[in-house]
């Protein structure tokens, strides 16, 4: 049954029981934290996002390495690649996006309301 | 190969004469792999145009009227024990023990529907009381980023029916077993798409 499968094993990290009980405590707790923090209003609205937004960052890395079993050795390192490249693309597309549309109001030729006075 | 001078203006050029063997499924996993950054693009675009669009309200309901945090943690809470389970379900693999594959990937099954069960429980909800995605350009960029996510964890599940009648009739052969590794990094991928969904969307939401 299991004679065929080597190549296959080797080609992707393996993780370990140790592994998924780590990943699942520490994704409780960095899950726990902001939902408490938003519910009981512990801090101002922009220290609260802050810290959200921090936990939900170290929560992927967290799920990356424990769950997905990333790391620079899989495949040659060509999924840690793929990887990046795809996280340089996301993060040009999100701060590209929300920082040429923040500026289009400010951009737009002022009009009047009445647009009924267009021709 | 090594034997051919390189000069300075010809380009040297490499030939790959022996045909060496490529096993089935040599490059599944890096393919799949790729698949995922390219499912990462859609939901990136989709979490670009809600970053955009989710503060027009139309003067319609925002997401402090909307949303119902306590669904959302029993909501996020389900996803990440289908997560430990499916892998337990990759441990049971890893010592051949078919039947304890089955009963994890059972488990796993059952917390997906869950999630999809309360994820349709709240759009229904929505839809209901008038917050549909026509409403507004929050509503539409909510309805489709967050909707999109549970079309993945439904074809998802589906999959995973899939391979549990594959495991059970065929055994943990080769091929089953790379499938389940497949699912296994869909599956966790989702999760961490949840993890963004609901800090941006549901947490941030409810700040704003």
């Amino acid at each position: 049954m299991s004679a065929d499968h080597s190549h296959v094993d080797q080609s992707q990290g393996h993780g370990s029981m140790r592994d998924y009980v780590i990943g699942f405590v520490a994704s409780v707790v960095l899950t726990a934290i902001p939902f408490w923090l938003v519910m009981t209003d512990t801090f101002s609205t922009g220290i609260t996002a802050a810290i959200i937004v921090g936990f939900a960052a170290v929560q992927m890395i967290v799920h990356m390495i424990y769950f997905l079993h990333m790391n620079g050795k899989v495949e040659g390192g060509w999924t840690m690649m793929a990887l990046l490249f795809t996280l340089i693309l996301v993060a040009i597309m999100l701060t590209g996006s929300l920082w040429v549309m923040y500026h289009l109001n400010a951009n737009m030729m002022p009009m009047p309301h009445d647009m009924s006075q267009m021709p | 190969m090594g034997q051919t001078a390189i000069s300075g203006t010809e380009a040297p050029g490499f030939y790959d004469l022996d045909d060496h063997a490529h096993p089935e499924g040599h490059s599944t996993m890096l393919g799949f792999w790729i698949y995922l950054m390219s499912d990462c693009l859609i939901f990136a675009i989709l979490f670009a145009c809600y970053a955009v669009l989710g503060g027009n309200f139309a003067a319609g309901p925002g997401p402090r009227d909307l949303f119902d945090l306590p669904l959302v943690a029993v909501n996020t809470a389900m996803l990440l024990f289908s997560s430990i389970t499916y892998g337990f379900a990759m441990l049971a693999m890893q010592r051949g023990s078919k039947r304890q594959v089955l009963g994890w990937l059972a488990v796993t099954g059952l917390f997906g529907a869950a999630f999809l069960g309360i994820e349709l429980y709240e759009f229904h909800h929505l839809i209901h009381i008038g917050a549909t995605p026509q409403r507004s350009d929050f509503l539409s960029a909510f309805f489709t980023l967050v909707g999109t996510h549970g079309l993945h964890v439904t074809f998802g599940t589906l999959w995973l029916v899939t391979l549990m009648v594959q495991v059970s009739r065929f055994g943990l052969i080769a091929a089953n077993r790379r499938r389940l590794m497949c699912l296994s990094l869909f599956w966790h991928f989702l999760d961490v798409i949840w993890i963004g969904v609901f800090t941006f969307v549901y947490l941030m939401g409810m700040l704003r």
